[in-house]
C-alpha cells in the first residue's frame, strides 16, 4: 500500500509500527483509534468553519446580495472572526435555569450530529466503524438531537424556550417516521444495514431504482435539522428564537455550528444512499479521490438544501403536521411496499431499473390522481361569494 | 483486568448510581434525564455482549420515547412541573415489600435456570447477527407467530387511538 493510493492507511501503519517499538499492542490501537477519532470529528467541525461561509455566500447571491466580504479575499474570514466574537461575549446563564441540563444541551447536540461521522464511508476501507446496522445507527443518535434540543427549551425556564422545544419534538418525531420509512428502501435496495455495503452495492444509483424516495428523504431530513421551510422551531416572528432563545456567545454557537453540520451531513448521508457515496472513477485506486467524490456529491445534496432554504417561506404548523402524516408518511409505506416486491421479483434480473422506475412512476400517478380528487372535493367546499362590480377604465 | 471487564464496571455502576438518582430526584425532568442515562448504559452493555443491533434498537425506542414521555410529563402533571414534589407517599411500604418480593423471586428463578452457569458458544466471525435475527422473526419454526401477534396488537393500539382521538359527529 502505498502513500498515494492510500494515505490514512499508510500512515496508521506507519504509527503502529513506531509506537510498537516501545508500547505494550493494547495502548498501540487505543492511540491509533483515538487519533482517527480526533481526526474523523475536528474534520466535521472544521469543515463547518467553511461551510458557513459558503451558505452565507449562496444564501447572498439567491437574494441578490454580496455577503461577507470584507474579511480575507472573498470575506473567507469572516466566520473566524465571527468565532473570535462568540467567544469573547459575556457567557449569561438565567438565574433561575436548570445549570447542569443547560450547560450539557449544546454539547449534546453537536455530539449528536458528529456521532453520524462514526459510520460515513469516505473512500474504500476508509470508515469509522462499519457497523452491520449502520443506517439504525444514525436513525438512533437522531434521538440525542431531539433530546439536546428538549434539555435546551426546558432548562432555560423561558416560555417562549419550552414552546420552541414542544414544537421541535413534534416535528422531528413526526418527520423521523417518513424519513425511518424511506431509509429502507436503500437497505432493501443494497440488502444490508451496513454502511459500506451500501456504497459498494451501487453499481447503479439508488435514485435512478427510488427516486420518489430520494426525494422524500431530502424533504425528511431538511424537517429533521428545522431548517426553512421547516423552522417553526425556532420561528423568530412567534417565539423569539425557540429553544436557543436564552443562550449567549460560544453555547448559543454550539447550536448554530451543529445545525449547519447537521445541513451539511443530511447532504452526505443523501450522496451515499442515494448517489454512490464515494463511487467514481479512479476511487479503487486513490482513495483521496473518493473523499473528493463523496464531498462533491455530499455538497451537491447541501447546495439543494440551501436553494430549499433560500426561496421557500416557512410553512404553517398544521400545515406541517399535516404534510407530513397525510402525505409524506402514506406515500413512504407505498414506495417500500412497492420496492419490495418489485425487487423480490425482479432484484438479479436485468429488468429491475426499468420495472422500478416504472413502479415509481405508478406511485407518482396514483399519489398525482388522489391530490387531484381531493383538491377537487376542497373546492367545492370553499365559499363562493357573489360577484361584485368592479371599476371599469372608462 | 481487561478493559472489557473494566467498561463493564464502570456502565454498571453507571445505571445502577443513575437508576437510584432517578426514583429519588424530586424533580419529575430531573428523574427523566436520569432515567436515560440508564438505559443509555444497558444500550452500552449490549454493545459489550456484541448485540449491536439491540444496543441501537435500544437508544432509538428508549430515548426517542422518553422525549415524548417528557413533554407528557410536562403537559399532564399537574401545576408547575419545576415544583419540588415528595417522590413517595403512603404506600412506600407496600411497594417496597413487593419490589423486595419480586427481586428476591427473579434471582432464584435465575439461578435454577441451566444457561446461568454454562458459557455459550461463540459465533464465528462471518455470522451476520442482523441477518440470523431477520430470519429467526419470519421463520415458521422460530419467532414468526410472536412477531405477528406484536404487530397485530400495535395496529390495534394505532387504530383505537385513532377512534379514540376521532371528533364524533354526532355532536355536531
Amino acid at each position: 500500500m502505498s502513500f498515494i493510493n492510500d494515505p490514512i492507511t499508510f500512515l496508521a501503519e506507519w504509527i503502529t509500527q513506531f509506537l510498537g517499538g516501545f508500547l505494550p499492542e493494547a495502548w498501540v490501537t487505543f492511540i491509533v483509534t483515538l487519533l482517527g477519532v480526533i481526526i474523523t470529528a475536528s474534520f466535521g467541525l472544521v469543515f463547518v468553519i467553511f461551510l458557513i461561509w459558503l451558505e452565507r455566500k449562496i444564501a447572498a447571491r439567491f437574494q441578490d446580495r454580496l455577503g461577507p466580504n470584507r474579511a480575507g479575499p472573498f470575506g473567507l474570514l469572516q466566520t473566524f472572526a465571527d468565532i473570535v466574537k462568540l467567544i469573547t461575549k459575556e457567557d449569561v446563564i438565567p438565574e433561575k435555569a436548570d445549570k447542569l441540563t443547560f450547560n450539557i444541551a449544546p454539547i449534546l447536540s453537536v455530539v449528536a450530529v458528529l456521532l453520524i461521522w462514526a459510520v460515513v464511508p469516505f473512500a474504500p476501507g476508509w470508515i469509522g466503524t462499519d457497523l452491520n446496522v449502520g443506517v439504525l445507527y444514525i436513525a438512533a443518535v437522531g434521538s440525542f438531537g431531539i433530546l439536546s434540543i428538549l434539555m435546551a427549551g426546558w432548562s432555560s425556564n423561558n416560555k417562549y424556550a419550552l414552546l420552541g422545544a414542544f414544537r421541535a419534538v413534534a416535528q422531528l418525531i413526526s418527520y423521523e417516521v417518513p424519513m425511518l420509512v424511506t431509509l429502507m428502501v436503500p437497505v432493501l435496495l443494497a440488502r444490508s444495514m451496513g454502511m459500506m455495503t451500501m456504497v459498494e452495492s451501487q453499481d447503479l444509483w439508488f435514485i435512478f431504482l427510488a427516486p420518489i424516495s430520494a426525494i422524500i428523504f431530502l424533504v425528511s431530513s431538511i424537517a429533521e435539522v428545522g431548517r426553512t421551510p421547516f423552522d417553526l422551531i425556532e420561528a423568530e416572528s412567534e417565539i423569539v428564537a425557540g429553544y436557543h432563545t436564552e443562550y449567549t456567545g460560544m453555547k448559543f454557537g454550539l447550536f448554530f455550528a451543529a445545525e449547519f453540520l447537521h445541513a451539511f451531513t443530511i447532504g452526505v448521508l443523501f450522496a451515499i444512499f442515494f448517489l454512490g457515496g464515494w463511487r467514481g472513477p479512479g476511487a479503487e485506486q486513490f482513495r483521496l479521490l473518493g473523499v473528493v467524490y463523496l464531498m462533491l456529491k455530499g455538497l451537491l445534496g447541501y447546495f439543494v438544501v440551501m436553494w430549499v432554504r433560500s426561496t421557500l417561506p416557512r410553512i404553517r404548523i398544521d400545515h406541517m403536521l399535516a404534510f407530513n402524516w397525510k402525505f409524506l408518511t402514506p406515500l413512504s409505506l407505498a414506495l417500500l411496499v412497492m420496492t419490495a416486491i418489485l425487487d423480490k421479483v425482479f432484484g438479479d434480473t436485468a429488468l429491475r431499473f426499468p420495472v422500478l422506475l416504472a413502479g415509481n412512476g405508478s406511485v407518482l400517478l396514483v399519489t398525482w390522481l388522489a391530490l387531484r380528487w381531493t383538491s377537487r372535493r376542497h373546492t367545492k367546499e370553499r365559499r363562493v361569494f357573489k360577484k361584485r362590480p368592479v371599476a371599469k377604465p372608462a | 483486568m481487561t478493559v472489557e471487564q473494566a467498561v463493564f464496571l464502570f456502565t454498571s455502576a453507571l445505571i445502577l448510581f443513575s437508576g437510584f438518582m432517578m426514583v429519588t430526584r424530586r424533580n419529575l425532568v430531573h428523574a427523566a434525564l436520569y432515567l436515560i442515562v440508564a438505559l443509555f448504559g444497558v444500550a452500552v452493555i449490549f454493545v459489550l455482549l456484541e448485540a449491536g443491533f439491540l444496543a441501537v434498537v435500544q437508544v432509538l425506542v428508549y430515548i426517542g420515547a422518553i422525549a415524548i414521555l417528557m413533554i407528557f410529563a410536562v403537559m399532564l402533571t399537574r401545576g408547575d412541573i419545576s415544583k419540588e414534589q415528595e417522590p413517595v407517599n403512603a404506600d412506600f411500604g407496600w411497594a417496597l415489600m413487593l419490589a423486595a418480593l419480586f427481586c428476591f423471586g427473579l434471582i432464584i428463578l435465575i439461578g435454577q435456570w441451566p444457561a446461568v452457569n454454562s458459557q455459550a458458544p461463540a459465533l464465528s466471525a462471518e455470522t451476520d447477527t442482523v441477518f440470523e435475527l431477520g430470519s429467526a422473526l419470519v421463520s415458521p419454526d422460530a419467532y414468526v407467530i410472536p412477531f405477528e401477534v406484536a404487530s397485530v396488537l400495535l395496529l390495534a393500539a394505532l387504530i383505537g387511538a385513532l377512534v379514540v382521538a376521532r371528533p364524533h359527529k354526532k355532536s355536531k
